[in-house]
């Protein structure tokens, strides 16, 4: 909105933002409630600083250390019609919720049918991916793993700006929501970000560099790196890169992405987490399924991604997608042209 | 020559201050210091770690032994032959009320009865009785104020029946048809109850037009996912009336097994309900089995309610089999719940399933039929208030056998309506996934709408309401 576009802006990292976001949302509406181990104090990453304080003790508050009990009293909450915003630590530690995430969050309006209710007021927040030094259970990006749950929608921003409006989206949004958030961005990314509230549509990709000749489709922190490459791809090989942002990763914006391949002809999946069942894999595969886009792929869609391995603590470099390996990637597109 | 495609530069932007990979615990130096800060007294005779305060040193190395503690008593006031054993007890129904109460549990009998037999006959897919367990859902219901919120596990039909579902609310849900709340979704025994209509309205209204209605969570199948549910719920009623201090104060109640009590939700559920003085009351139904495992598979310790005391709950032991006490008991665990600005309550309600598991269950396999007959045959739910009726003198023979009949025309009735009904539209399986229908959501509903164009013979669709039209966009 224009109040919005021409209204103040401060200086923010990412968990700057999610704290304003966080902020916002207890401001505007007295059913949000944020809980999770250790968010009183101010969060582990700082993301809920000053919340409790402001905002008191009954609606920011720890929970005892427990990640299924966590998300099975969000999603009771939000089936009483409130908006609980949960913490899980790291997205490493969601597993023991995984149970009431994916049978009960996710299936909670189909199983109610004609009762109308539903978990849909349930925002699931999680510091996720490679932080340089995280190992096996500071790393990890397990969006694809929610990707295959109906009825879940899965988010993850690319920086503050982004984060801001998609968490307020999430936390508005009537369908339970899995927010992931890249922890190396938290005090990385910075800009400026407006300080009244506004959302960001979910399930709609942004286009973030126009191209021709190539379509990079990524999500989260990979996009600086896809920038970087791309930047120097461009200036090296004389071509032009077209840079999406999914944002959303499911359910995702399927026309923006078939429509940007159809003009380039030639499309690569670039993330953090493994290429084995990794979001990669549904995106390739529904751009060739869909007969008008693969009438018009003049190569095989490539996906550069983290290897089908965990994650080492010396070799995280080897892993993820780096500038030379998406570098190394828009090369071999170039040299089909 | 090393070259450097990637720019330095706009790395560093990026990694640069990359955030300290945090310890689980809060760092000291944070500086906010809570409430919870202890200090140890010189020459006290009390331990004051934060972790347990006011332990008492001691210089006897004495573990402490379950054995040292005496099993939990369980209380009654009735006992197996009607008789009044807790004097203290006064009727607080009227004759007629209590005549109610027991139709509604002879109902959920009857009613187990007639479907078990009719999935036996393939005309329902699966089914699961409560018989033994009557007095235990019908008698702590009828104590739960219509705005109080339940959720159940599965064999509380008597909580369904006697908050208000009918007999064909049971029925449209046990054959799926049009007329069930969960859109034809749900095995059988999985209902949900729609007392309330929330309109899927957009953020801060939504609980408005939740708030006064009580109702009944839909069941799941996953075992003890509804138990920190039912925390959270309690948390967000205490919530509701903490901004609208007009609403009447409610509190949640939740049903589920001694074996469900094993899964970790059980644990997370009253640690987390304790810490954050949630006014809910834990019902714990243990009849002795879970499918096939005897309790003395399932835990070691006495039973579920000792656990509670380590959860910091107040809790009791409670004849399941005996209606007066398990009301007595509700009541009270609901008025407790309810004071100190809301704490949880723990009920374990001692019973026995008399019945197999389910349809897909011969309980024989596992346990000898002499010993089923006889707890049929000593002690019932439903005998024991008949007795008590009898002795009070407003209950006979013949009353007795016309309240059956009635009750079984009934519930027969209600069975062939049904069974008669059509299926809900085949639309609906794509529904309520998401609020709204999805892009792909969509695209999947047309291709299975082209498919049964294509091939109309490999279907049966005119038990669908609708046919395949309802797929139309």
């Amino acid at each position: 909105s224009p109040e919005v576009k021409n209204g103040t802006t401060k200086r923010m990292n990412l968990f700057q933002a999610i704290n304003d976001a966080l902020a916002t949302a207890l401001a505007e509406d007295e059913n949000v409630l944020i809980f999770g181990e250790d968010v009183a104090f101010g969060g582990v990453f700082r993301c809920t600083m000053k919340l409790a304080e402001d905002f008191g003790a009954e609606r920011v508050f720890n929970t005892p250390l427990t990640e299924q009990g966590i998300m099975g009293f969000g999603i009771g909450l939000a089936a009483e019609g409130m908006r609980p915003v949960a913490e899980i630590q790291f997205a490493d530690y969601v597993y023991p919720a995984f149970d009431q995430l994916v049978n009960e969050a996710a299936k909670y309006r189909y199983r109610e049918g004609k009762t109308g209710r539903s978990a849909g007021g349930l925002t699931v927040r999680m510091p996720c991916g490679g932080v340089g030094h995280g190992a096996l259970y500071h790393s990890q990006s397990p969006e694809s793993l929610f990707t295959h749950i109906p009825g879940l929608r899965v988010i993850m921003p690319r920086s503050p700006l982004q984060a801001k409006g998609l968490l307020l989206s999430a936390i508005r949004s009537n369908d339970p929501c899995v927010f992931m958030e890249p922890k190396i961005l938290y005090r990385a990314a910075v800009e400026q970000v407006p300080t009244s509230p506004y959302t960001l549509p979910l399930s709609k990709a942004e286009i973030l560099k126009e191209g021709e000749n190539v379509t990079i489709i990524s999500y989260g922190q990979p996009l600086y790196t896809c920038q970087a490459a791309l930047q120097k791809a461009e200036q090296d090989l004389g071509i032009s890169v077209e840079l999406i942002d999914l944002r959303t990763v499911y359910p995702w914006d399927r026309e923006t992405v078939f429509a940007s391949v159809r003009k380039t002809g030639r499309c690569m999946v670039v993330h953090e987490s493994m290429i084995n069942a990794g979001v990669g894999a549904e995106v390739s595969a529904a751009i060739q399924a869909d007969a008008e886009t693969f009438l018009r792929l003049e190569a095989p869609v490539t996906r550069v991604a983290g290897w089908s391995i965990h994650m080492p603590l010396m070799f995280e470099k080897f892993i993820i997608p780096d500038v030379a390996r998406i570098y190394d990637g828009i090369k071999n597109y170039a040299g089909l042209s | 020559m090393k070259t450097s495609i990637i720019p330095r530069s706009s790395l560093r932007r990026v990694s640069r201050s990359l955030p300290r990979v945090t310890p689980r615990f809060p760092v000291s130096s944070i500086g906010v210091r809570f409430a919870s800060s202890v200090s140890q007294r010189p020459g006290s005779e009390y331990v004051s770690f934060p972790g347990a305060l006011k332990s008492a040193f001691t210089s006897d190395l004495k573990f402490a032994l379950p054995s040292d503690h005496p099993t939990l008593p369980t209380y009654r006031i009735v006992d197996q032959d009607g008789n009044i054993v807790d004097q203290s007890f006064n009727q607080d129904l009227s004759d007629e009320e209590v005549i109610q109460l027991y139709k509604t549990m002879m109902t959920v009998s009857i009613m187990d009865v007639i479907m078990f037999d009719a999935q036996r006959q393939g005309r329902l897919s699966f089914y699961m009785v409560s018989a033994g367990e009557e007095a235990l859902s019908v008698g702590s219901a009828s104590i739960l104020d219509k705005q109080d919120v339940v959720f159940c596990q599965y064999r509380e039909q008597g909580v369904f029946a006697q908050r208000g579902f009918t007999l064909n609310d049971f029925m449209n849900q046990l054959f799926a048809n049009k007329l069930d709340n969960g859109c034809g979704r749900n095995m059988p025994v999985h209902y949900g109850s729609k007392e309330l209509n929330i309109v899927s309205g957009f953020y801060q209204s939504v609980c408005e037009t939740t708030h006064l209605i009580g109702h009944q969570h839909t069941v799941s199948s996953p075992l003890a996912t509804q138990i920190p549910q039912a925390a959270g719920a309690a948390y967000g009623l205490k919530m509701q009336r903490i901004n609208d201090p007009t609403l009447p104060p409610r509190v949640v109640a939740v049903y589920f097994g001694e074996g469900a009590a094993s899964e970790g939700d059980f644990h997370a559920a009253l640690n987390i309900a304790a810490t954050r003085s949630c006014p809910v009351v834990f019902i714990c139904r243990n009849n002795g089995y879970a499918i096939s495992t005897p309790t003395l598979e399932q835990y070691r310790g006495d039973g579920i309610a000792s656990r509670g005391i380590g959860y910091g709950i107040d809790t009791i032991r409670v004849d399941g089999n005996d209606i007066w006490a398990v009301r007595e008991v509700t009541k009270k665990a609901r008025e407790m719940a309810l004071q100190d600005g809301g704490k949880p309550i723990l009920i374990e309600a001692m019973s026995y399933r008399v019945s197999h598991h389910s349809t897909s269950d011969d309980s024989f396999a596992y346990r000898a039929r002499v010993e089923v007959e006889d707890w049929k045959r000593r002690d019932n739910p439903l005998s024991r208030l008949r007795k008590y009726m009898e002795m009070k003198g407003f209950w006979n023979e013949a009353k007795e056998k016309e309240a059956r009949e009635s009750i079984r025309r009934d519930v027969l009735k209600a069975f062939s309506q049904a069974e008669r009904e059509k299926k809900p539209p085949i639309r609906s399986m794509f529904e309520d996934i998401y609020e709204e229908l999805t892009p792909e959501l969509k695209a999947q509903m047309k291709e299975l709408r082209d498919h049964l164009e294509k091939y109309p013979d490999e279907y049966d669709l005119g038990q669908y309401e609708g046919g395949k039209s309802s797929l139309d966009l």
